[in-house]
């Protein structure tokens, strides 16, 4: 027990900020059905967006700024990349997707030179604590109960404000819910407002305790967190958080069981076994198709 | 067994609450013309999609040429959901996918035309015949089935012509006028050879010319391809003319059955079709 | 029709001599560009792995992202069963006994000479492909049956899963771990005579395989792929069985996907794990794209096309230059601003024609420039490059602003992104290149 604990607990942790990245997919594959590839690279955009600000602003400034920042550009990249693709294939929308994230790992790079980037620390988040004897990050601890409250209240969000109606009602038939009136271009901009402000908050807590940016280094986190959408049932918000635990969690076990090599690989494992076990994920619901 | 091509029992057909189709029985002899008639909504497209193997019925049973070929009763969800008749009739499922009740000899057409758009007409038909295609991959790949091949490209022409399509034979099908492309899909569900012929509004969207060509059209085809045919139409000049028997449907119920004249003097279907006010 | 199809085979396979023949050449005679060899070589596998991945994405309809995952495995594949049994203690230093003590390419060619190991390397090249298939038989099984988002997830998530296991320690007698596999037959290693074939010899397997693949799609199987791609539901009505047809072109496509990757390995004379990355499938797709999805000629061009710029063509983006004076600056400002002024100008006016022929904007018919974001920002980005070449221009300055190692890939991506939002259609659309000849929409 004592042995894995620290796994578990950084599992938990980890699996916590996945779980704020899958909402951002799951959120927009449940309006647009579409896999935002590029939403792994605005995570890691918000990571530099933090290296940058921090160097010329005071920290908790910076904080608000990389959201906003993030916020702004996910919405571009909405705005820019699926917007004009709105009747178009679903495959062309996909590829523009992975065009976006492709183009923003370039950009990334180039800007940076390709170096990794010193994460700054922030004060408190990043001292160390110790519980049941094992001294760890404060972040490794608050991440699992910040990412519960977010999670709550991004709940109440959409079951109790307009906002979240239409939200709701665009997922379900959004044909349907374009005829009724509900002004869904502002909806998904809200939908990606919300998915970008969780991964810059999932940024701050990720490279808090990793402390570098490299331009691809969001490439994986943001794979992982989409694994974790689809295990839980893409679509469903508590389906992604329980996806995020569950995925951070076996990653730390394998590297835990010393076979690091395989703490990518037993994501993709996990998500194979889901589609060939229950194809539509922990809490997704079958679709059907009119003929 | 009877002669009926076409046999369907207690079937119904329930999405979520809505029952689209009410524990319906109907039959089809070969060599007939029936019809499936109702108002909008009424569930006749459903039944057809349940035929062909596209949904799974939630409960029932149908019979092709005297087979079961689909077979369903509530389970899961349904369990408690399912709100008619005949619970428990049934215990086994036979879910085949809709290539496999084609290559039984059952073939349809699309109410909302389903052609494929990249395709010209003449691809269009030929690919319907792929499902009789006896070459593997290999010999196909590598053109050892030009006999074959040839056969086919010969008998969709032959369909083309039959249909009055040579002139638009290379056009892309999506290109065409309404009541051509209805045409194009009839030639290609004939392309795969059915004994049983599912029209679903094949008039729609033809002009009155169009419709009593097609109408003349539909008997030929029955005695020249030894067809037995089941239209969903809501022309009715075109259903009293040509059908040997019709059913109505209402609200997913059959609601009269039998010739065109007992049915069109049915005080019922003259309701369904009317709408009776709330308080009669 | 008959009567000219014939001729029409003999002018493709003449003209294929013909190109084998300039290639040879190129080969051979001293003083050709080493950068136009190495981008012929590498077009031509990419050639291929664009091509097999447009029988899924392009011709089925169906979204795969494991293209390098399925190369990664061909090129293990052929590169375990190739090494000499001599060199496989160096190559598998850390592993003693590793290697599997014996190499096909080596016996055969010690029984048969030349011909001999270019038997052994048709084998194990078509071994590649068939662990490939074998391999997405498993994985289409289960996700096959899924809508097809599920199989892009499946399939990328299978690569990092394929490149982790590869790496495996425990696997490292065979695989080397995650150590370079070497000292395998390869190009160089064929001789016409006393002529270098290392640039023929992918031609030839590429050429080969292709037109394999475009006898798949022509015959009456590419064309039931093609049904499914245009309308799933009427496919499967018309008796075209979705699971077979799928997993059909599911295994073809990885099958040459695992000859490409097993070519690649030759072309390299060498093979690592690490570079069959999620980023390569997206530069294949990012190929597809450009040439035109449901297009092999699309594809292949696109392929040279892609390699000659990223290899050779804008390569200087990467450096810093320094221009030596002022009539070099002249010429690279005018350049610059030709091409900024015609990219920008062709996406305005495309996308400026298209909003005004929307339903909705007819009749509003005063507004001289209708754009959406996309068009704006591109507008608003060129004046900027101009403004900054004209800074350029009338500076002292003769270092060329922007360019320094990273540069070409952004410029890249730009171009792949304008493509995908103002044309999608790519190079050729869904036409093959004997269509651009004739008048008519006429086929078969
Ligand atoms: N896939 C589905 N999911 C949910 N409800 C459905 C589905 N398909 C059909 N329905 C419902 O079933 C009912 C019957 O529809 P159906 O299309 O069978 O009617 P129809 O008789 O063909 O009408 P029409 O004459 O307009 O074609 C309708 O209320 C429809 O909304
Ligand atoms: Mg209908």
């Amino acid at each position: 027990m004592a042995r894995i604990l620290p796994y578990l607990l950084g599992g938990i942790s980890v699996g916590g900020q996945y779980a704020l990245i899958a909402i951002g997919y799951t959120m927009v594959y449940g309006i647009l059905r579409l896999i935002n590839f590029a939403h792994g690279d605005i995570f890691t955009a918000a990571g530099f967006f933090m290296v940058y600000a921090a160097a010329s602003l005071p920290i908790y400034v910076s904080v608000a700024v990389v959201i906003l920042l993030t916020i702004f550009m996910g919405v571009l990249v909405e705005r820019v990349a699926y917007k004009p693709l709105r009747s178009a294939p679903r495959m062309s929308v996909m590829i523009s997707a992975i065009g976006m994230s492709y183009l923003l790992q370039n950009v990334m790079w180039y800007i940076t030179g390709g170096l990794a980037k010193r994460y700054p620390i922030i004060p408190w988040i990043s001292n160390s604590v110790t519980i049941l004897g094992y001294t760890t990050k404060r972040v490794t601890i608050i991440t699992p109960f910040l990412t519960l409250i977010l999670v709550v209240a991004l709940v109440i969000l959409i079951q109790k404000t307009k906002i979240g109606m239409a939200m709701r009602a665009a997922s379900r038939d959004f044909e349907t819910a374009q005829l009724m009136g509900i002004k869904i271009d502002n909806v998904i901009s809200f939908t990606f407002v919300v998915g970008s402000a969780l991964a810059a908050v999932g940024s701050l807590l990720y490279f808090s305790n990793y402390a570098t940016v490299t331009p691809v280094v969001g490439a994986m986190p943001g794979l992982k967190a989409f694994v974790a959408a689809v295990f839980g049932g893409i679509g469903s918000i508590p389906g992604a958080v329980l996806g995020g635990f569950i995925i951070g969690i076996s990653e730390t076990l394998t590297k835990g069981a010393g076979l690091t090599t395989f703490s990518d690989a037993v994501t993709f494992a996990l998500l194979i076994i889901i589609l060939v076990v229950k194809p539509t994920g922990l809490f997704g619901e079958k679709p059907t198709q009119k003929v | 067994m009877s002669d009926n091509v076409l046999k369907v029992e207690n079937v119904t057909m329930q999405f979520g609450g809505v029952v689209a189709v009410d524990n319906v029985n109907l039959e089809v002899n070969a060599g007939e013309i029936v019809s499936l008639i109702g108002p909008n909504g009424a569930g006749k497209t459903t039944a057809f999609n349940v035929i062909t193997g596209v949904y799974p019925p939630t409960n029932g049973v149908v019979y092709f040429e005297g087979k079961k070929i689909v077979e369903n009763y509530p389970r899961g969800k349904m369990k408690k959901l399912y709100k008619t008749e005949n619970n428990g009739a049934y215990t086994h499922a036979i879910e085949p996918t809709p290539d496999k009740i084609t290559r039984m000899g059952v073939a349809r057409t699309f109410q909302n035309i389903r052609l494929w758009s990249s395709q010209t007409v003449f691809e269009n038909i030929l690919i319907a015949k792929h499902c009789r295609v006896t070459a593997g991959l290999l010999s196909a790949t590598f053109r050892m089935n030009k006999l074959e091949e040839r056969r086919q490209r010969e008998e969709c022409d032959e369909l083309l012509r039959i249909l009055g399509l040579e002139g638009v034979r290379n056009e892309l099908a999506t290109s065409l006028p309404y009541g051509q492309q209805r045409r194009v899909e009839i030639a290609r569900a004939l392309a795969t050879q059915p004994k049983l012929l599912l029209l679903d509004e094949p008039a729609a969207g033809m002009n009155p010319q169009e419709t009593q060509e097609l109408t003349a059209f539909i008997s030929r085809i029955r005695t020249d391809f030894r067809l037995t045919v089941f239209i969903i139409e809501h022309h009715m000049a075109l259903v009293m003319d040509i059908s040997d028997r019709i059913y109505v449907l209402d609200f997913g119920k059959l609601i009269a059955s039998g010739t065109p004249a007992k049915v069109q003097n049915d005080q019922r279907v003259v309701d369904a079709y009317l709408g009776v006010s709330e308080d009669a | 029709m008959k009567r000219n199809r014939i001729p029409q085979f003999f002018i493709i396979v003449g003209a294929f001599l013909l190109l084998l023949a300039v290639v040879l050449m190129l080969d051979n005679v001293p003083g050709v560009p080493v950068m136009l060899l190495i981008v012929l070589r590498k077009g031509a596998i990419y050639a291929l792995v664009a091509v097999s991945m447009n029988i899924l994405n392009g011709f089925t309809g169906l979204f795969s992202l494991g293209q390098a995952g399925f190369m990664l495995l061909g090129a293990y594949t052929y590169a375990i069963l190739t090494v000499p049994v001599e060199n496989q203690a160096l190559v598998y230093q850390r592993y003693p006994n590793g290697g599997i003590g014996f190499s096909v390419t080596e016996s055969l060619g010690r029984v048969l000479g030349q011909p001999g190991l270019l038997l052994g390397v048709i084998i194990c090249l078509i071994l590649g492909g068939i662990v490939a298939g074998v391999f997405a038989y498993l994985i289409g099984l289960p996700v096959l049956r899924l809508k097809s988002d599920y199989l892009a997830i499946a399939t990328l998530g299978f690569a990092e899963i394929i490149r982790a296991v590869v790496q495996y320690e425990k696997l490292g007698p065979i695989t080397n771990g995650s150590n370079l596999l070497s000292n395998f037959t390869n190009f160089s290693n064929f001789h016409l005579g006393s002529l270098k074939l290392d640039t023929v010899m992918p031609f030839v397997f590429a050429g080969v395989c292709i037109w394999v693949i475009t006898l798949i799609i022509n015959s009456t199987y590419g064309r039931a792929f093609k049904a499914i791609r245009d309308d799933e539901v009427a496919a499967e009505a018309m008796g075209i069985n979705l699971a077979n047809h799928k997993r059909m072109s599911f295994i073809i496509s990885s099958f040459f996907a695992g000859i490409s990757g097993a070519m690649l390995a030759m072309y390299q004379a060498s093979v690592q794990a690490t570079i069959f990355k999620a980023a390569m499938t997206y530069e294949i797709l990012l190929i597809v794209v450009l040439g035109g999805i449901g297009s092999i000629s699309g594809s292949i061009i696109a392929a040279f096309l892609f390699v000659g710029s990223s290899e050779w063509w804008l390569r200087f983006l990467d450096n810093t230059t320094v221009l030596p004076n002022f009539n070099a600056k002249l010429l690279f400002a005018i350049i610059f601003a030709a091409i900024v002024v015609s990219i920008v100008f062709l996406v305005v006016y495309r996308q400026n024609k298209a909003q005004k022929s929307r339903p909705e904007a007819v009749g509003r018919g005063r507004k001289i420039l209708s754009l959406k974001l996309s068009g704006v920002i591109t507008l608003v980005v060129g004046t900027l490059l101009l403004l900054g070449d004209l800074r350029f221009l009338i500076s002292p300055d003769l270092q060329v602003p922007l360019l320094r190692s990273g540069f070409r890939m952004v410029v890249f991506s730009i171009i792949v992104m304008i493509v995908v939002l103002f044309f999608s259609r790519g190079l050729m659309g869904d036409r093959e290149l004997p269509d651009l000849f004739r008048t008519r929409h006429k086929r078969l």
